[in-house]
């Protein structure tokens, strides 16, 4: 029933470089098209159209209130859209439940942590890993082989996983008691063992000083190069986005003001007059 | 490294889990002892099988409370299907099935059935209700069964089972009897259930549990009590796992049910009532939620307790000092300075034995 996805590697996989171009897949792993939202009788996104292509790293902007996080609780169905198509590889997810888009291959972070926090760091990865590690609930019960060998697999490729943020040693730890860094980076350890083709991080550098926030964005380009995944990231610390997102969106009151590369944001007099007010004169 | 953090952590749960096995069993053999030694009043006695069937009952509501987070306040009300189910099936096979103790396991084994079918059409619609409502639908459930079986008149004769709701509508031959007699329950019981059965009752229901909790699906469960979006946003299911953990505590409630059942000469419906719930539910909470062998003590203890003040002057006062003993555990467990005192003696013990480890491990 569920779709088998094939284990993490940690090898990077070969650059772009020496694919053959006839190989590389162009089309988007994520499209939007017309997406809204109505809660009531505010409209909370509208219109909003957006691609993400397989390996781009694609960042998410906008004054508070813009709808940012809406955005991503659209895409994880979280809401139900009331307007608006979804296409996650070409497959239209308008009937799917949160799970079953996680199990398609959204996978996010939550921009206020949720943890499991009262489990364990690894068992906070295992639980990421449910989908590629299943075995029968009666397995499980009289331990049979299946049991042993998935729950050998699980442990190896949590603490494989861990090691991307050097926090293997910390898999025993309470979640909860872990630092508050820490905790952001397991949330993403966790989101990436459900094996996604799109990670969605919502504020992924909140709290964390300029050299935590150095080492996160080598981190989320490492992440993207060896999984070989899209990433969409909400973010307000402009340093990290203009410096590792190829493609920006800036979202003001629900709607996409502008779309590009870092230049031309930067650039653009919508996305200035959104955080800073309009010129006077 | 992490081989060794590996045997550890492995350790750990596993020592845990045979921590409650061995309790139970020594607890089992000491209490064989002293009933042969002629210790053991025939009140206590005769207390053993209800303490199993509580014991079984308390840890299968500590999954639905503890492990899942979901409140449920009928649970007597599988033990209700079991019991009567059980009860049924063992006047059905008393010629079929000669040796005692095979009927008694398979009256379990379809009060364990029962269980799970009550559990399915329950949990089913309310697992979809979070919190109170849940609480209060479990609660009305409770109450239905015990209302159903009230007015059920159930008879046995050769052609096999009928069913009436009144008395004057039982349509059997002349040779059959009563198995189930509306309010007044079921009657002329063969009494079959054992304390060996309800020790093996309490292994089983320890190693479902315990090893449920410590699996894929487990951890799916317990991911659904700490944080209900998080598990869905990895793909979790909340119905599959809400209702798994649901049945499976509904299942072994049907099996001590059973159990509970085959012990009585005679049980009534109104036995498994909101009362019963709560009973159940207080040991779970006083044993603390999620602590399997918290259920065991304080389910066995807090049975025993109203019988052991039974004797001599404090008789008239004994559920006064039961309620009183409750209050003061509560407040114990619950009230952080005591509490921090106790965390701190129970640190400084296990130090102790972390130094005395680690100098065995220099040497």
């Amino acid at each position: 029933m569920s779709k088998q996805y094939p284990k993490p590697k940690l090898v990077p996989v070969p650059s772009t470089n020496i694919i053959p171009e006839r190989d590389i897949d162009k089309s988007p792993i994520l499209e939007c098209r017309h997406l809204g939202i109505d809660f009531g009788g505010l409209t909370a996104v509208s219109d909003f159209n957006m691609a993400i292509g397989r390996t781009e790293i694609a960042g998410l902007i906008g004054p508070n209130g813009a709808g940012k996080t809406t955005v991503f609780n659209l895409l994880t169905k979280v809401y139900q859209p009331t307007r608006g198509t979804i296409l996650l590889d070409g497959h239209d997810t308008h009937s799917m439940t949160t799970a079953q888009v996680s199990r398609a291959g959204i996978a996010r972070t939550f921009q206020n942590i949720r943890l499991f926090s009262r489990l364990s760091v690894e068992d906070n990865v295992k639980i990421g890993l449910h989908n590629q590690t299943a075995y029968p609930m009666w397995s499980g019960i009289f331990r049979l082989p299946s049991y042993w060998k998935k729950e050998r697999v699980a442990h190896e490729m949590a603490l494989e996983l861990l090691s991307i943020f050097d926090m293997q040693d910390l898999a025993d730890h309470q979640a909860g008691s872990l630092p508050y860094g820490a905790q952001r980076r397991l949330e993403i350890v966790r989101a990436l063992a459900t094996g996604p083709s799109l990670l969605l991080l919502d504020e992924p550098a909140a709290g964390m000083n300029p050299s935590e926030t150095a080492e996160l964005m080598e981190n989320i380009v490492k992440i993207r190069d060896t999984f070989q995944i899209a990433i969409m990231l909400i973010e307000h610390d402009m340093n990290l986005v203009m410096g590792i997102c190829e493609g920006i969106c800036v979202l003001n009151f629900g709607k996409i003001i502008a779309k590009g590369t870092a230049e031309e944001i930067q650039a653009n007099p919508a996305v200035i007059e959104a955080y800073l007010g309009k010129k006077e004169g | 490294m992490s081989g060794k953090a590996k045997t550890l952590r492995m350790r750990k749960t596993t020592v845990n889990s045979f921590i409650n096995y061995a309790m139970v069993i020594v607890l089992f053999v000491v209490t064989q002892i002293l009933i042969g030694q002629g210790a053991v009043s025939n009140t206590i006695q005769s207390m053993l099988v209800p303490v199993c069937c509580y014991v079984v009952m308390a840890v299968s509501l500590n999954l639905t409370v503890g492990i899942l987070g979901e409140l449920s306040l009928g649970h007597a009300g599988f033990m209700s299907l079991g019991a009567f189910s059980g009860i049924i099936t063992a006047a059905v096979l008393k010629d079929a099935v000669a040796s005692e103790p095979l009927r008694l396991a398979i009256a379990m084994v379809v009060g364990g059935i029962f269980g799970c079918i009550g559990g399915v059409i329950i949990g089913l619609p309310v697992l979809r209700l979070r919190g109170d409502y849940l609480a209060i639908v479990t609660l009305a459930f409770g109450e239905i069964i015990k209302n159903v079986i009230q007015v059920l008149y159930i008879g046995l004769d050769e052609n096999g089972l009928h069913f009436a709701t009144k008395e004057s509508n039982m349509v059997m031959s002349e040779a059959g009897t009563f198995v189930v007699r509306g309010p007044m329950g079921a009657t002329g019981v063969t009494r079959l259930s054992s304390f060996a059965a309800g020790f093996i009752l309490i292994l089983i229901t320890l190693f479902v549990v315990q090893n449920l909790v410590d699996s894929r699906a487990g951890r799916a469960i317990l991911s659904l009590r700490d944080n209900r979006i998080a598990a869905e946003s990895v793909g979790i299911s909340v119905t599959k796992y809400k209702l798994m953990a649901f049945v499976i505590s509904a299942v072994l409630a049907g099996m001590a049910g059973a159990l509970y059942g085959l012990n009585y000469s005679s049980t009534v419906a109104s036995k498994f009532d909101f009362n019963t719930s709560i009973l159940v539910l207080v040991y779970v909470v006083l044993g603390g939620l999620g602590s399997i062998r918290g259920s065991i003590i304080a389910a066995a203890v807090l049975t025993l307790l109203p019988e052991l003040l039974r004797n001599g002057t404090i008789n008239e006062y004994r559920m006064l000092i039961y309620a009183v003993i409750l209050i003061l555990v509560m407040l114990v467990t619950n009230n952080p300075t005591l509490r921090g005192a106790v965390d701190l003696i129970a640190k400084k013990i296990r130090s102790i034995g972390k130094k005395e480890k680690a100098e065995g491990g220099a040497q």
